[in-house]
């Protein structure tokens, strides 16, 4: 027996190729889709990994500091370093913002993580583990380590609020929850970038605060002066980064933590959970939409094409009908057209999301497992779509072929 | 295969719908057709041809009468073959007004397409389909898709699909209505050919007046009742 789809395909060959190529961008555009969810919870695993923290310190009741903002003082860590288990604690910062490189012609603007890293040197947790060029912050001021995929080269001069810095290192896959590249700063800068405000701001505060009769006493000198000192300087970080002894748990170092420190404390595993179940959800959630979406779509250009397919066949299928072919051999034909659309679709919308991955904004993280699923649901999608068509073809009457 | 007796129909009825608005298409349609021989069915429009060719192509039901395919009695009162589809494919021949080739197929395979659907292994089937294409005298275009052939072609490899299963009978409709008259009397031809050499039962429905001279014996269909004739039997020139 002859393979009545094949020939038929081969027969409408164009019809197939441009369907598929077109069922193809969509499939591409899922696994892209897919590919994002995927580069979305690796960069979150990345930004834990990379932090080289066991347990992250916060905020009482807060979820930061990566979800939720959070502030400590600048001397927590102290009490924490003292704790049972607890190996290591340092300060860290971290503030998203738009960094410029003011030296080149063009001056590049770059969404950023500003990372402030404390004073303790490399290896500390939160500095880059590893760098791709240049060295790592010797200097307690002005200089700093950027991501590579921020496109800043060593050398450049970088603007973070009223402040320029050198950028004397490169570091990469150091990004935030978002993909955003990282660019570490010494601790004391970014604490006070954080709360730097402009020239304008900080005469308007001034001459409010001389203004206010409590902090402006004449009988009191200094006091002014003490009282500005303390309104521009930040005493805050962001969390502070634990690290367990060998032979401790998280869990038990943590624990101790929580109840006299009163502070908030995640391990890993409580971190991993606010980032992938909190932090992206929502972004989860809309591309799972979308993958409907995309889905339905799909099904629907099968379906149509499927249909159009049969239909332009209606006689051909009385008359196969009426010399004898078995309904079951022109399902067969129709839904093995379908499948090999899908195939079709599939094969160049693997290509696709293959090629548009590394151009693509956002990192994309193309897993084979998540593939085999995509064609597992091609695979099912064609397969339903083609029952229109098969249950039009069924009804055929072979009579048909005889004229009326 | 039973011993080839051709096919005869004895007091065939066949009422469309129930009640008030059925309707008697054929009332009693006795008819032989022996083999080797082809015969005309003739009669006006709504006369019950349509209707006579499906119930002997087993594509609808009789009501009542009495169908011998060979020496087999395929009908009597009902259906007394089982599997109707595998009746269809090896023991009844169609060919139609319009060729109906299927497109994505060549022709050698347009016409193996039977024998293979019957199980055949596809390289004998194409044997088997060429050495009809030979006696239709198309065997030169064995490699053409249908779209690329003449209707004449189309027709001829159209017959050669309907004798390929060598069938006992074969049931044609209106095959001529789309030719000219030379065409026409060239595929009345043919089939009086292919009658004698595979000694095949051949039903010819017609109201075309150009071939009804040709044949031998005509049944005249009228409101569902046959009437045999003598034709002129003039042959074909
Ligand atoms: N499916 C059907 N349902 C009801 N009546 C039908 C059907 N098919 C044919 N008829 C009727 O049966 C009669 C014979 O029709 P048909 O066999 O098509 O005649 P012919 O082919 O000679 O023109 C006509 O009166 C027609 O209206
Ligand atoms: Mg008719």
């Amino acid at each position: 027996m002859i393979s009545l789809a094949g020939r038929d395909i081969l027969h409408a060959w164009g019809k197939f190729v441009f369907t598929g190529i077109g069922l193809g961008l969509l499939i591409g555009v899922t696994l892209t889709m897919a590919g994002v969810y995927r580069g979305m919870i690796d960069d979150a695993m990345v930004l834990l990994d990379n932090s080289g923290a066991d347990l992250w310190v916060v905020q009482k009741d807060t979820q930061g500091p990566y979800a939720e903002s959070s502030s400590l003082y600048d001397d927590t860590w102290r009490g924490i370093a003292a704790m049972p288990g607890v190996a290591s604690a340092a300060n860290v910062t971290y503030l998203t913002m738009q960094v410029r490189a003011v030296n080149r012609s063009q001056q590049r603007d770059v969404r950023a993580m500003v990372v402030g890293v404390s004073a303790d040197g490399p290896g500390t947790a939160g500095w880059p583990p590893y760098l791709v060029a240049g060295r790592q912050i010797t200097r307690s001021h002005y200089e700093a380590v950027a991501d590579i995929a921020s496109g800043f080269r060593l050398g450049d001069t970088l603007q973070i609020r009223r402040n320029r810095y050198t950028v004397v290192g490169l570091t990469r896959r150091m990004v935030s929850s978002n993909g955003d590249p990282m660019v570490f700063i010494p601790l004391k800068d970014a604490q006070q970038a954080q709360f730097l405000k402009d020239n304008e701001a900080i005469l308007q505060q001034r001459r409010r605060t001389a203004e206010n009769p409590a902090f402006n006493r004449p009988g009191v000198p200094g006091l002014l002066d003490a009282v500005i000192a303390s309104q521009s300087s930040n005493n805050y970080v962001n969390a502070v980064l634990v690290r367990i002894k060998p032979g401790t748990t998280a869990n038990e170092v943590a624990e101790p933590i929580r109840r006299w420190k009163r502070l908030t404390v995640f391990t890993r595993a409580q971190m991993e959970d606010i980032l992938v179940n909190k932090l992206i959800a929502t972004a989860a959630k809309q591309i799972g939409m979308f993958m409907v979406i995309l889905a339905m779509v799909s099904a629907a250009i099968v379906a149509f094409i499927i249909y159009t397919l049969t239909m332009d066949k209606i006689r051909e299928i009385a008359v196969l009908k009426l010399i004898g072919t078995r309904n079951r051999t022109i399902a067969a034909m129709i839904m093995q057209q379908a499948l090999a659309l899908g195939l079709i679709g599939f094969a160049v919308g693997k290509i696709t999301a293959t090629f548009a991955a590394p151009i693509f904004p956002k990192y994309v993280l193309l897993l084979p497992g998540d593939s085999l699923k995509g064609l597992a649901a091609v695979i099912v999608i064609c397969a339903l779509a083609s029952l229109i068509a098969i249950r039009m073809a069924l009804k055929v009457d072979p009579a048909e072929a005889i004229g009326g | 295969m039973s011993t080839n007796k051709g096919i005869r129909i004895e007091g065939l009825k066949k009422r469309y719908g129930s009640g008030d608005t059925a309707v008697d298409a054929l009332k009693g349609v006795t008819m032989q057709v022996d083999p080797g021989e082809v015969v005309g069915l003739v009669g006006p429009s709504g006369s019950g041809k349509s209707t006579l060719l499906k119930c002997l192509g087993a594509v609808i039901d009789p009501t009542a009468g009495r169908m011998v395919l060979g020496d087999e009695v395929i009908y009597d009162d009902g259906w007394k073959v089982r599997d109707l589809r595998a009746l269809r494919r090896d023991r009844i021949g169609f060919v139609f007004q319009a060729p109906y080739l299927i497109p994505f197929l060549d022709v050698t395979d347009n016409v193996a397409l039977l024998p293979m659907l019957a199980g055949m292994p596809n390289a004998e089937a194409r044997a088997r389909a060429l050495e009809l294409l030979t006696a239709l005298d198309v065997q030169h275009r064995a490699k053409a898709m249908p779209s690329q052939l003449s209707g004449g072609e189309q027709q001829r490899v159209a017959i050669a699909r309907g004798l390929v299963n060598h069938p006992p009978v074969i049931l044609a409709d209106e095959p001529t209505a789309p030719l000219d008259s030379q065409r026409a009397m060239a595929v009345i031809r043919i089939l009086n050919d292919m009658a004698k050499k595979y000694q095949t039962a051949i039903i010819v429905v017609t109201h075309d007046e150009k071939i009804i001279p040709t044949f031998k014996r005509i049944y005249h269909i009228r409101d569902g009742v046959t009437h045999e004739e003598a034709g002129e039997g003039r042959g074909f020139d």
